[in-house]
């Protein structure tokens, strides 16, 4: 045994030890600590060495957790239960504790007892027999070749297969629709399941054709909600199927008429769908999709379309996500978008289209970060102290309900999927490799993201409570956001002190008010208000924004104080009517027009996201006209998707005039070429947005 | 495993074992008492050793002092039954001997045939009396064994120390001393080594010394032989007193003397050099621990050492192998030729002429004439033949016409059996002796049974069902079986753990299979249901196989002892206890009257059926031994191990004939052909390697000179023996059948 020097035995550490022993509830001295750590070592290695008897038997050469219980039982030892999956368990450290350990997540066994959803098409164990050598030489096949039908498919399981992939990429909308809802209930094909991902990886292939890849989308779409359908490790080539429509320069992108974008945000929508209903398996990959978020978002190389796709990614990944990432980044960013938001060159029409859109973008992830970020430190502050400084606490719990950002989706997993992201979060937050991390509080949050967004930020973020806070007091329209008072916002009177109780009692209805919200704030990136802001104040810093806050934030409170009694009832209406009055021409006469619009585009997005947004472009080139059947039909899709939260805005919308609508149109054009050209409203109607 | 008790629990648990056996006896007062032996490994393993090793007069005083150790506990059924068992007379071994016939059929009255089995039964006990006195040695020893003061006494013999600063001195004393004497001692004095090396550890460390048993280690263990790793590492592993109470590698150095084997030249070198030196220390391990048996003449090589050792214990003494095997086969029935010449008529017409009333002629010729080597036919009772059985027997000499003659030449053609999406863990493999059958035993404790042929599986139908069938029809055994239930595959649920060993009964009508929940199941392939679940083994049963006359079954586990059933009991005939460690895989011998057992103490060992002694004790293994097989003609006997190695043995000469290198890892399946020319090996590495069995036979000469003295000379190349090597689709091969006509089949699960 001349190697014996580097073979030592892993050795259990005093402080392992002594940690157990405390979680225990007992103190242990050093001397006492080092003997248990030497016993515990010894049994460890002879229930080792026992276990290895279990695996020979077996006729295995892999020691299993099987292997070892039984050792453990045989032993009169209680066995470990829970560890007997075949993948690898994946440890996490903790930095500052030095500590390794398993994700352990509850699971209701009440569910898993009653459920259904049991995968099938498990291949039977079967004994085949081939004549491998002939008088002891004939080699009918080359050595050592794999066995050839380990899952042999049935001719009915090729069939189906043929038949679905053809219908969903063939030309027939019907017959696609048929075999998609095939796709999503039948229980029987999960032998099939590694074909269909096998398809679905060829997305790289047809990245030139949006149709297909809709299709393809689809596709996982169905796959993924198929309850009868084990994804295991396909799950990640689903995702990297996604990811590639959702941050690939596709080559579908250049042409400016082809809406690349829809199709971004609907792989988006996928990706969070995913993370909502196979959490479980994809865990470990969130981290992964994060950095490679990251890495977009932080290569100026990278074209608009891809930034944009970070941005809803990150969207899609939750609150916390943005947080994490987006929101560190912004300010690096904030620079190359501002830079092609400003360059009103002919040549860069396009380009600027697009940075319209990733702003819009930021404004959706940022509001709702800021929104689920008071949530969830209200919610906490509002069980132990009525006013008090709530949004000081480090960081909510992690288990936090958050609402879905895409699909509504399935009512069962969300709360635990919720938690195991959001944990995972955390534990990979503290291990992570990037820039050291911490939460930042919500009021310097809010400042920051100010000083980019301006008002049409900070509204939004008091629409909920700021309808009636703004009846009640002077500057009410801040008032839910505590965070502006502390910002060093001066100008700004601290709210009344009934603002706060207000604001606790409010908070439920800024929770529905938020499922909505993504989809809705969709508009303002579509609208792209957000150039002639920053011209106005003449910023880029974000700190410098503070300075010349005073003069901003008063005129825009006033203007909010004064839009505040026609907004009460349709509160989405406020950011792009905050944005236009900032804008290098003349602010909207105020009141009706500006929001009804803001609010229509909103809903054109969700439309859109069911449908597709053809109907829309088609129906704008006309400019008057298309607006009203487009509202209808709008509004109706928006309270359909959302079926959860209850729709505050819907009620006022028909009423409104379609001229309405015409009359702003012109606004959105207003982002490229009239700018130029003057107000040649109809020109911008052609604009592919 | 079992030994991580501490004291507390363990004298409970004692006290409990005790009133169940003292039940037991009250209730079937069986001849057998082998139930208690199962308490422990640790201390079944020195019972049997001491079984085995010791004088008459020794026996008899641990059986008082069991008989006083009982009393003490109030455990007076129990006094008396061991007292019945052990002092006495003949007249009340044969009253138990029938009783135990008239009780034991209780458990599994299968279709054995009911007052013949238990006929043959009482013939076993009667004529077997002495084995049962001795197998009633072994409880006795557990009552001493399993107090947990005797085991402090086995530890306390390491409390005389001395300086352990001067333990390395000693050591490295002799190491220089064996360094310098003349080479061809230096071989044999080399094997000293090793035990002293372990001793003085141990020694070391039961008296606190942990730094100086740390660096005697360090210091020394890389001169070990290398196949002693596996048991030093455990041994590096201990390093408290604590540690050693209840570690069975321990127990296994403590209870059994290291043999060594050493000529007598050397020895006195090595005795007067340590008088020489006042090495007392040294000299009383010796004397304490190592048994050394002197042999007169040459000193032996270096190779023929290193051949034999590697033992858990050492070498086999020479006098444990000297006992007669009758290896040879027992004669085969006379079967009725008409029926053989009706089909041969038949078969002529369809045209295969001649060639086989030679044959036939010189196959019966063979099994007339009497095997002087064969034990007597009738020296354990075997079932009788039925027609059934006749008519398999006449098919078995038709297909044997036809088998095609091995050699180095003409080698067989390989079928593969793969399981496919075997996620459960396949086990173990068996096939039936016409190839019709194949089952597999799974680790989620189910077993599986295909049919290999078109014929389908099916199941003999209700019992109300039966009531409406016409007995008299010609084809009522048609008739009986259900069609409805017909299908290419059963699974026969019913173990509680994987399923290590399965077996068919010769007659295609049974199956065993053994587990690790303890039992060992017995399976009727006409229902699928489980008829007897033999319980004995308290641990995981490793194997277990059915005698080549069927009837009688073999069963080895964690306990360390094997156990010898016939299907209509439900407690073991016979127990066959003296391995150091776990027994691995069983074997029966073609004649019935022996069992082989492998063990993973690397030894393996031969019993006599009858008798219960151990007739053989075969070392030379590196690792573990999981495969056993005999040769057709009974008289030799391969292994292989997880050190990748083959041994050949010859059984009558109790010694190692070849050493067949080759695998690179563990073997799981060993098989000769028909004819017993060809040796396959399957293994671990995915291979399947073919050898010349024939060649490494037939240059075989045996001189008196190694017969008496057990030196062994290998052939120096084993690879002109190696035939072939066979590589599978990535398939570890775990079973390996030849088929009637010599087509060799393998099995095993394909796991991607």
């Amino acid at each position: 045994m001349a190697d014996r020097e580097e073979r030592r035995f892993a050795e259990v550490p005093r402080e392992s030890v002594k940690l157990v022993a405390e979680s225990a509830g007992v103190e242990l001295g050093d001397d006492v600590a080092a003997l248990l750590a030497e016993d515990v070592c010894y049994r460890l290695r002879e229930a080792t060495q026992s276990s290895s008897q279990f695996m020979r038997h077996a006729k295995r050469r892999k020691l299993t957790v099987e292997d070892f219980n039984r050792a453990l039982r045989w032993s009169n030892v209680e066995a470990i239960c829970g560890y007997g999956a075949q993948d690898v368990l994946p440890f996490r450290s903790i930095k500052e504790g030095e500590l390794f350990f398993v994700e352990d997540r509850d699971i209701n066994l009440v569910e898993l007892a009653l459920a259904t959803n049991i995968p099938k098409g498990c291949a039977e164990t079967m004994v085949r027999v081939n004549v491998s050598y002939l008088d002891g030489k004939g080699n009918l096949e080359p050595q050592g070749t794999v066995p050839s039908a380990v899952q042999t498919l049935s001719d009915d399981l090729l069939k189906y297969y043929q038949q679905i992939t053809r219908a969903i990429l063939g030309e027939d909308p019907h017959l696609m629709k048929v075999a998609l809802l095939d796709l999503q209930s039948n229980s029987k094909m999960a032998a099939l399941l590694p074909y269909f991902v096998y398809v679905i990886s060829g997305v790289k292939s047809v990245s030139h054709d949006l149709e297909q890849l809709n299709r393809l989308l689809h596709m996982v779409k169905s796959l993924i909600q198929n309850p009868y359908l084990y994804l295991g490790s396909y799950v990640r080539s689903l995702v990297s199927s996604v990811m590639y429509c959702i941050l690939e320069p596709l080559a579908a992108s250049i042409n400016p008429l082809n809406d690349h974008w829809t199709l971004r945000d609907y792989a988006a929508l996928l990706l969070s769908h995913i993370f909502w209903t196979h959490g479980d398996l994809v865990s470990g990959l969130y981290h992964q999709i994060l950095l490679s978020l990251q890495k977009v978002l932080s290569d100026p190389v990278r074209p608009l379309c891809s930034h944009y796709g970070a941005v809803v990614g990150l969207h899609a990944l939750g609150w916390k996500a943005v947080e994490r990432v987006l929101y560190p980044h912004l300010p690096a960013y904030w620079a190359n978008l501002q830079a092609v938001l400003d360059d009103y060159s002919v040549s860069n029409a396009q380009v600027k289209a697009d940075g319209h859109k990733v702003y819009g973008a930021i404004l959706v992830a940022v509001e709702r970060l800021l929104k689920m970020k008071a949530l969830s430190l209200s919610r906490p502050a509002e069980g132990a102290r009525g006013p008090g400084a709530g949004r000081q606490d480090p960081g909510p719990p992690p288990g936090h309900r958050v609402s879905s950002p895409g699909l509504s989706p399935p009512p069962e997993p969300l709360s635990e999927a919720a938690l195991g992201i959001a944990s995972h979060l955390q534990a990979g937050g503290a291990g992570c490799p990037w820039e050291a991390w911490r939460p930042v509080p919500l009021p310097a949050m809010y400042g920051e993201l100010y000083s980019f967004f301006g008002d049409s930020l900070a509204v939004r973020f008091s629409t909920g409570p700021g309808a009636e806070g703004a009846g009640a007091g002077g500057a009410g329209g801040v008032s839910p956001p505590r965070a502006l008072p502390q910002l060093g916002m001066a100008a700004k009177d601290p709210p009344p002190g009934p603002a706060h109780p207000d604001t606790a009692r409010k908070m439920p209805q800024l929770t529905a008010n938020l499922s909505l919200s993504p989809r809705r704030d969709g508009s303002p990136r579509a609208t792209g208000p957000a150039p002639p802001s920053l011209a106005a104040t003449g910023l880029s810093r974000p700190l410098a924004r503070s300075s010349s806050s005073s003069s901003s934030s008063s005129s825009s409170s006033a203007q909010r104080s004064r839009a505040s009694a026609s907004r009460a009832g349709q509160r989405g209406a406020g950011p792009s009517r905050d944005v236009f009055p900032k804008a290098r021409f003349t602010a909207p006469p105020a009141g009706g027009g500006a929001p009804t619009f803001a609010f229509l585009i909103g809903g054109r997005q969700m439309g859109r996201r069911c449908q597709g947004r053809r109907p829309f472009l088609t129906a704008f080139a006309p400019a008057a006209p298309a607006p009203p059947s487009l509202t209808s039909s709008s509004s109706s899709s928006s309270s359909s998707a959302i079926a959860t939260a209850p729709p505050p805005p819907a009620p006022p919308l028909p009423s409104l005039p379609p001229r309405t609508y015409a009359h702003k149109l012109p606004v959105i054009g207003r982002v490229s070429k009239p700018v130029h050209r003057g107000a040649l409203s109809h020109y911008s109607l052609h604009l592919p947005l | 495993m079992a030994a991580v008790q501490s004291g507390q629990i363990d004298t409970e648990e004692e006290k409990e074992i005790k009133s169940e056996t003292s039940n037991d006896g009250s209730r079937n007062n069986s001849s057998n008492d082998g139930r208690p032996l199962s308490v422990s490994p640790g201390t079944t393993s020195s019972g049997g050793s001491v079984k085995s090793s010791s004088g008459t007069t020794e026996e008899q005083q641990t059986l008082l002092a069991v008989l006083q150790f009982l009393k003490k506990n109030n455990l007076s059924e129990s006094v008396e039954i061991l007292r019945r068992e052990a002092g006495l007379s003949e007249e009340s071994e044969d009253q138990k001997g029938s009783e135990s016939s008239a009780t034991g059929s209780g458990a599994g009255n299968k279709d054995m045939g009911g007052g013949d089995a238990s006929s043959l039964l009482s013939r076993v006990s009667i004529a077997s009396s002495p084995v049962t006195a001795v197998a009633a040695q072994a409880p006795s020893k557990v009552g001493a064994g399993d107090d947990r003061p005797d085991v402090n006494v086995v530890l306390s013999a390491y409390s005389q120390q001395g300086d352990p600063a001067l333990y390395d001195v000693y050591y490295s004393g002799l190491k220089k001393f064996i360094e310098s004497v003349l080479d061809c001692h230096r071989a044999e004095l080399s094997q000293v080594f090793y035990p002293l090396f372990v001793h003085m550890y141990l020694e070391l460390v039961y008296n606190n010394h942990e730094s100086e048993s740390k660096a005697f280690f360090e210091k020394f263990s890389g001169d070990q032989e290398c196949y002693y790793g596996d048991d030093l590492r455990i041994l590096s592993s201990l390093s408290k007193k604590e540690h050693m109470r209840g570690n069975e590698t321990l127990l296994d150095f403590r209870t059994s003397k290291f043999v060594l084997r050493i000529s007598r030249d050397s020895y006195q070198l090595l005795k007067r050099h340590l008088q020489e030196r006042q090495n007392n220390q040294i000299w009383n391990i010796i004397q304490e621990h190592l048994y050394i048996d002197i042999f007169d003449g040459m000193p032996r090589s270096k190779s023929q050492i290193d051949a034999m050792s590697g033992s858990l214990a050492g070498e086999a003494k020479r006098d444990s192998n000297k006992a007669k095997v009758f290896y040879g086969l027992l004669k085969e029935p006379e079967i009725e030729v008409p029926l053989d010449d009706e089909d041969e008529e038949v078969e002529n017409e369809e045209g295969k002429p001649k060639k086989k009333k030679p044959k036939k002629d010189s196959l019966g010729s063979k099994s007339k004439k009497q095997d002087p080597n064969a034990p007597q036919q009738n020296r354990i009772p075997l079932p009788e033949l039925k027609d059934s059985d006749k008519l398999d027997k006449i098919m078995n000499l038709k297909e044997a016409t036809k088998r095609v003659r091995l050699g180095r030449d003409t080698l067989p053609s390989i079928c593969f059996y793969s399981f496919l999406n075997a996620y459960q863990g396949l086990t173990a493999v068996d096939f039936t002796d016409d190839s019709s059958l194949i089952a597999g035993g799974y680790a989620d404790s189910t077993v599986r049974v295909w049919s290999v042929t078109p014929k389908k599986l099916r199941r003999v139908k209700s019992a109300a069902d039966l009531s409406l069938i016409d007995k008299e029809s010609d084809d009522v055994l048609e008739r009986i079986m259900d069609e409805k239930t017909a299908s290419e595959s059963k699974i026969l649920h019913g173990h509680s753990g994987p399923v290590y060993g399965i077996s068919f009964s010769p007659d295609r009508n049974y199956l065993l299979s053994c587990s690790e929940d303890g039992t060992v199941r017995l399976w009727s392939l006409q229902t699928f249901t489980c008829l007897v679940g033999y319980k004995g083994h308290n641990y995981p049963v490793w194997d277990t196989q059915f005698s080549p006359y069927g009837y009688y079954f073999i069963s080895g586990g964690h306990d360390r002892v094997a156990r010898l059933w016939a299907t209509d009991h439900y407690q073991p005939l016979r127990m066959f206890a003296g391995h150091l460690a776990d027994i691995t895989c069983t074997r029966f011998h073609p004649n019935s009257n022996y069992v082989a057992t492998g063990s993973s103490d690397r030894t393996i060992r031969l019993w006599d059926v009858l008798t219960g002694n151990c007739v053989r004790i075969l070392t030379g293994h590196k690792g573990p031994i999981h495969a056993l097989a005999f040769s057709p003609n009974g008289k030799f006997m391969a292994s292989g191990a997880t050190d990748g190695r083959v041994l050949l043995w010859d059984i009558g000469h109790g010694i190692m004939i070849g050493d067949l290198k080759g695998h690179t890892d563990a073997i799981y399946a060993l098989k000769f052909s028909r004819d017993g020319e060809i040796l396959a090996s399957g293994s671990m590495d995915n291979t399947v390697r073919l050898w010349d069995a024939f060649k490494a036979f037939d240059e075989l000469e045996t001189d008196d000179f190694t017969a008496t003295t057990g030196h062994i000379h290998l052939p120096e190349n084993s690879q002109e023996l190696l035939l072939g090597t066979y590589m599978t689709k990535s398939t570890p091969v775990i079973h390996l059948h030849f088929t009637r006509r010599n087509l060799l089949l393998a099995a095993g699960a394909y796991n991607p």
